[in-house]
């Protein structure tokens, strides 16, 4: 919307001495309002860098996590920093195939309409809902016999916590992001290029596939930029569906299928329990996961304004 | 819509256009099936601890935490299982924690809104916007992690006197972790959201508008106030909600900022109320998470998640109902 009207030429400046004092309170406010905004959000940032600066050294990232008493006893974040990876890697390869199916089957096909209203709707309210209730949501499918494969299983009990389990609830949340995106990528594109595509005898998926979502790419890898962010940020879902232990705790000996069977945890949970309100209680430790998190999601972020500058041309 | 000519017949009957529909149809049917699931499966869960405890469920009466753990051993040595849980604390914590950061972070992002959109320089426009995102998309736990090192010390030393703290002794310690720090960063956490909604709804109204009312010489922040800001209400109903189910949702700040303990700020304290510790609903669940291995207990869990997920749920409607007047004029929410 905002990049359809061409920006204002250059007002020339009135001066605001003449005004009601109530009208120049209200602007003041509005201008002391947005500085301290800035103000607030540059001290958490510089905050967070000084102290991840300070206590990140290289070999965190290769030790494993200990539960000692002190700051050098308890060990790096080698096994959370790989969790953060894998469950990320796992959400989206869920998520994504699902957000862009969904987005596309919204945008362009979007019939029988009541159930594209529906649709719309029980996305919207998956994007508003507590990532706990999935978490719980999770405890009560991944503890069922018959996905005892995808956890550990104890004298036929299954234990329902697991890398499969977190990731499948992570994908929940990232899906509304996705959804979102993509349709919106693809509904922001001229009609007149659907037709063009429909003239050379193209069929809806063959247009979809070959020029539509081509086009609306920046959209998509923003949405997907922004599930992942969502992904790497959440502390709930792991809490409750990987165990949250500090290492890999792997369900049998095979290889990497045993490890995502097993618990473990990832640089949310290391925070968490680093933290003085958790079981570990080792700030330095919680200071420089937690700077490695923010610089992930720096990274992101600055990968989402380059997918959207890119974007621009269409509109 | 339909393209011109049929395409070549697939194997199967159908063309691959209409396979596709097909496909990307069941695909929406199976997330719309599991969501539902999701509704079912929690509210079944949650149906013993209602059913036993009736509409007392959220009356206050005791204290949940120790509730809480007659609950969780009452599944032990086949005793009988106790159900009986009054969760007024912590309703009461959840809803002051999300009414207050709401109401602070309201304001504080109608006016942040309206400065970037129509006031800001330039640069700082520039600058702000990158920000705002940023501070979206910052992990929870980093919040609670700043929270616990930095504000709730702060509160702890500066902010309760040793009066207040001698003055309610009897009844609960105050440490710091607080409903204060909880709201303060609850609210910077959810006031991003409500910028972002809040000036894509401001930057929607028509410039016509404004300028006519400029026209006719009043100032221009008597224009933008009165047209500007009431055009964009659906947008400012919009991003409320959408901010308030963020932060009924929160959980692991919470967790940790405020306290832990399920006990009710009571107003009739005067200012100490602000001080006194809390836990709300999401941050009851995630430390009581553990104990879903008694059944009990995992009922009484349970009904606190359908609880949330009831709220979530009447949030979404009424942001539905918010963005009616939107789409009439054509604006996309």
């Amino acid at each position: 919307m905002s990049a359809v009207a061409p920006p204002a030429a250059r007002r020339v400046r009135e001066s605001s001495a003449s005004w009601r004092w109530s009208d120049r309170l209200g602007l003041a406010f509005a201008w002391a309002l947005g500085l301290l905004f800035l103000a607030v959000t540059a001290a958490i940032v510089i905050y967070m860098l000084v102290q991840g600066i300070r206590y990140v050294r290289p070999e965190l990232f290769v030790t494993h996590p200990a539960a000692g008493v002190s700051e050098r006893a308890s060990g790096g974040f080698l096994d959370p920093l790989l969790g953060t990876v894998i469950v990320a890697v796992m959400a989206m390869a869920i998520a994504f195939p699902l957000g862009l199916g969904i987005g596309v089957w919204l945008s362009e096909y979007g019939s029988p309409s009541w159930l594209a209203r529906l649709t719309e709707s029980t996305i919207e309210m998956l994007a508003g809902s507590p990532s706990i209730v999935f978490a719980l949501f999770g405890t009560l499918i991944f503890e069922q016999g018959a996905l005892a494969f995808l956890s550990r299983t104890n004298d036929g009990v299954v234990y329902g916590r697991s890398f499969f389990a977190a990731a499948a609830m992570l994908s929940l949340i990232a899906l509304p992001l996705i959804v979102a995106n993509v349709r919106e990528g693809l509904q922001a594109i001229p009609g007149h290029v659907r037709e063009a595509s429909y003239a050379v005898g193209k069929t809806r998926i063959a247009t979809t596939r070959r020029v539509l979502l081509p086009a609306a790419r920046p959209s998509v890898v923003t949405g997907a930029m922004l599930g992942v962010g969502r992904i790497i940020g959440d502390t709930a879902i792991i809490v409750v569906l990987l165990g949250a232990t500090l290492r890999f705790n792997g369900a049998s000996s095979v290889p990497l299928l045993g490890t995502l069977r097993g618990t473990g945890s990832t640089l949310t949970t290391f925070v968490y329990e680093n933290a003085p309100t958790g079981e570990i209680d080792q700030p330095e430790k919680a200071f420089a996961a937690g700077f490695v998190l923010l610089l992930m999601v720096l990274a992101l972020n600055v990968a989402v304004d380059v997918a959207a500058r890119r974007g621009r041309r269409w509109r | 819509m339909a393209p011109a000519s049929r395409p070549r017949r697939a194997p199967g009957g159908l063309a691959p256009d209409q396979r596709a529909e097909l496909l990307l149809g069941a695909l929406v049917c199976g997330v719309l099936l599991l969501v539902l699931a999701l509704v079912v499966f929690v509210f079944r869960e949650a149906w013993p601890s209602f059913a036993r405890n009736g509409l007392r469920w959220f009356g206050p009466g005791g204290n949940p935490d120790q509730q809480i753990e007659a609950i969780f051993t009452s599944s032990d040595l086949l005793r009988k299982p106790v159900y009986t849980f009054h969760a007024w604390p912590i309703v009461w914590g959840t809803l002051l924690c999300t009414v207050g950061a709401v109401c602070l972070s309201f304001v504080a992002a109608l006016f942040v809104a309206v400065f970037v959109v129509e006031f800001a320089p330039e640069w700082i426009r520039r600058v702000l916007e990158p920000v705002v995102r940023l501070l979206a998309s910052v992990p929870s736990v980093i919040f609670g992690l700043l929270g616990v090192l930095v504000l709730v010390p702060f509160v702890g030393r500066h902010v309760i006197t040793n009066d207040a703290r001698r003055s309610v002794a009897y009844v609960v310690s105050l440490s710091g972790y607080s409903l204060l720090a909880g709201v303060v960063i609850l609210s910077l956490m959810i006031s991003p959201l409500m910028i972002a909604v809040f000036s894509d709804g401001l930057r929607a109204v028509p410039r016509g508008w404004l300028e006519g009312s400029l026209g006719l010489g009043i100032n221009r922040w008597r224009t933008f106030w009165k047209i500007g800001v009431r055009t964009a209400r659906p947008a400012l109903v919009a991003g409320t909600v959408l901010a308030t189910a963020r932060a009924l949702g929160e959980t692991v700040m919470l967790a940790m900022v405020t306290g832990g303990v399920s006990f009710a700020p009571n107003p009739a304290d005067g200012l100490i109320f602000f001080v006194e510790p809390t836990r709300p609903l999401a941050a009851t669940i995630l430390q009581t998470a553990e104990e879903l291995t008694s059944s009990p207990m995992r009922h009484t869990i349970f009904a606190m998640a359908a609880v949330l997920l009831f709220s979530a749920a009447l949030l979404s409607l009424a942001g539905w109902a918010a963005k009616q007047p939107m789409r009439k004029y054509g604006a996309r929410p």
